[in-house]
């Protein structure tokens, strides 16, 4: 919080009118919004917030000391110009009128109804921090990871750090046919050389280098036209060094056919799984797959029916698929069980069939079969104030382009609120400063955007001393050490 | 240091041999955009980068990465007059240059055209449709600009990425809108999405 607001506070302010008087002061007349979680969602957000109105101030609240959700913990270490996004919001952030507080846990530190005191608006953007489970036998076996817990574990999220997955198995099973899936796959079968360029965390780099795991299966329910992966991911599959493609022809029948009538996204992903595993590849290429160690393939129609364990019932040998047929055609085709069953041996199996949004606070409008807090727009139904956007809004699928519009949607509409007098700015809040007093009540001490950059300054120069481009900080503890010194 | 030095001095043999491309000559290179040269692996400090330096990119030099270019602000024949028309279909005039990125010309203009991955081929919010009658003046779309496309909502027969398009003389009174991605998007139906 900057000197100036702190010398206006005793000040009763005069709020009637528009006098310009007022205007110049900085507290008092000036709309304030909360954000709730910093990554793509919240910093979109606050980004068109900034933009639409010169009054609006913007306080952005986050669980971590470190900002950028996802794109620091999800996306994958060998797609680092993804990531460049962060120079966006890192402008946004050092943006006078927008404030960043990590390592405040909204919830549990401060209550959403505590938020809403303080500020004109509220927008929840915290997105999806919970798995959806395949609800089957042996789940809770060791051996058996939710893709965004295996993801989190290689891109240094602190809850992950302790996962240790066994990787001293050939074969690895994902479960669902998604871009996280394929990222698994990638990083389960890159080589080292490669991996070792990137920012993924030093202990995964080191269980990688240990890992027996030499071939990847990544299981669907259906066929090949209905899989959620895009091209791009696919083709990364496909020219990955040392490793061959090894799919199953029977399972490619009536594609091509239905080729003609698709559009042309799923076309092109189409085409290239269709030649990927019916084409005959030419000489220098089927040298190449003979002499690889590695191997990846997609399953179709298979749907996880048990995870199977070993004698001592300690550690996941395999796992039950039972097989299906596809009842109608494109998007939406269903599976529908056959009968028949099919064991496959594994020691790895990671569950990659989504993320689920969780509701931070119990007065929520909650769709808990979609998991997305209610909403018109981004406007949370029956709660004057509150905005969401983000996966939370509309559910956890979508890239960073699809958050962006889906997050400057929320914007338009709180901005009309404001402009309109739907939201009342006119009556004073007190925003963060009656937050910061509850906060230090409480112990917690807020880490700002200039703390981050302490944090991220040391990552880039350790990533620098050892050839990555960061090293990241694995604790929360080593986190706040670095922001405090 | 030492190390440093081993480094460069492999790389100037490397070069000398022609066992490694010249970087100093290349567009991306010069304009801080190539991130898996061999220059700016040996600044990170990657030795074993050189057996497996372009594993992503191509650097056929027809893919524009990185800042826009330069070039004479003076020369009436490298003026190219370009039409945007915003999301809410206004159309706004912007007269520009030769060389110019479409996508960074929107931002120096205020027009709200996002960039996120900063001209990396690895997102789609520059995305624009180009007018019928320019269209087809446009070099080919490279096969990872086609992929980035295939994500974008609202894909069109004229859809491009802003990025990759770099003005020349022929474009003159080239058209490009901003797709009209509105809340009705979602009214339509969500579908599912890759992520």
């Amino acid at each position: 919080m900057s000197g100036h607001k702190m010398l206006f506070s005793g000040l009763k302010l005069w709020t009637s009118g528009r006098s310009r008087w007022m205007s110049r002061l900085p507290d008092g007349c000036s709309p304030k919004v909360c954000i709730v979680g910093s990554g793509p969602a919240g910093f979109y957000t606050a980004q068109q917030l900034i933009k639409a109105r010169q009054d609006v101030e913007v306080d952005i609240y986050e669980r971590l000391p470190v900002p950028f959700g996802l794109v620091r913990f999800g996306v994958a270490p060998d797609h680092p110009e993804v990531k460049n996004v962060i120079n966006t919001f890192t402008q946004t952030a050092r943006q006078s009128r927008c404030s960043f507080y990590g390592n405040v846990d909204v919830g549990t530190d401060v209550s959403v109804e505590e938020l809403r005191q303080a500020y004109h608006a509220v927008v929840l953007s915290y997105g999806a921090e919970g798995n959806r489970t395949m609800g089957v036998p042996g789940e809770d076996l060791a051996g058996v990871h939710a893709a965004k817990d295996f993801v989190g574990w290689y891109n240094g999220l602190p809850s992950c750090r302790q996962l240790r997955p066994d990787l001293s198995s050939e074969t690895a099973v994902i479960l669902g046919q998604g871009n996280v899936a394929l990222d698994v796959a990638r990083v389960l079968l890159s080589p080292l050389d490669i991996l070792k360029m990137t920012d993924i965390t030093q202990p995964a780099l080191e269980a990688l280098a240990e890992s027996q795991v030499r071939r990847v299966l990544i299981v669907g329910r259906r066929g090949p036209v209905q899989v959620a992966c895009t091209v791009k991911e696919v083709r990364e599959m496909v020219n990955l060094p040392n490793a061959r493609p090894e799919m199953v022809g029977a399972d490619f029948e009536g594609v091509a056919e239905a080729l003609k009538d698709l559009p042309r996204p799923r076309k092109r992903l189409t085409e290239l799984m269709l030649k990927t595993a019916l084409e005959v590849p030419g000489e220098k290429e089927q040298q190449r797959r003979s002499e690889a160690s590695h191997a990846w393939g997609f399953r179709f129609f298979r749907s996880p029916v048990e995870i199977l364990a070993d004698p001592e019932r300690s550690r996941t040998a395999g796992i039950r698929l039972a097989v299906n047929r596809l009842e109608g055609s494109g998007e939406g085709a269903r599976a529908v069980l056959t009968g028949e069953v099919e064991d496959v041996t594994c020691g790895l199996v990671i569950s990659s069939i989504g993320y689920k949004s969780l509701p931070i606070d119990p007065s929520l409008p909650f769709d808990s079969r979609k998991a997305i807090v209610l909403n018109n727009m981004g406007r949370v139904q029956r709660a004057a104030g509150l905005y969401c956007s983000g996966w939370l809004k509309t559910g956890p699928t979508g890239v960073i382009a699809t958050t962006m519009n889906n997050s400057f949607d929320t914007a338009r509409s709180l901005v009309e609120d404001m402009d309109l007098g739907t939201l009342d700015v006119s009556v004073v809040k007190p925003g963060s400063q009656s937050v910061a007093a509850l906060l230090e009540k409480r112990g917690v001490k807020p880490v700002t955007f200039s703390d981050w950059e302490k944090i991220d300054r040391v990552e880039l120069s350790r990533g620098e001393a050892v050839g990555k481009p960061r090293e990241k900080l694995l604790t929360v503890e080593e986190m706040l050490q670095v922001a405090r010194s | 240091m030492a190390a440093a030095a081993v480094r460069s001095s492999m790389g100037l043999t490397l070069r000398l041999s022609r066992a490694l491309p010249d970087c100093s000559n290349c567009p991306f290179h010069r304009s801080n955009g190539c991130v898996s040269g061999v220059s700016n692996l040996q600044r990170r400090g990657s030795f074993d980068s050189f057996r497996t330096i372009n594993r992503h990119l191509q650097t056929s030099k027809g893919l524009y990465h990185g800042e826009e270019g330069r070039s004479n602000a003076e020369d009436p024949d490298d003026v190219v007059n370009v039409v945007y028309v915003d999301r809410s279909g206004q159309r706004i005039p912007v007269k520009a240059k030769v060389g110019d990125n479409v996508m960074y010309l929107a931002q120096r203009h205020g027009i709200e055209l996002e960039g996120s991955c900063e001209a990396s081929l690895a997102c789609s919010t520059c995305h624009v449709y180009v007018n019928s009658s320019h269209f087809d003046k446009l070099a080919e779309p490279d096969e990872r600009e086609d992929d980035m496309l295939d994500m974008a909502p609202m894909l069109q027969e004229n859809s491009r990425l802003g990025c990759q398009i770099i003005l020349k003389p022929e474009l003159e009174g080239i058209e490009l809108t901003l797709p009209k991605v509105t809340r009705n998007f979602y009214v339509d139906g969500h579908v599912p999405k890759p992520h």
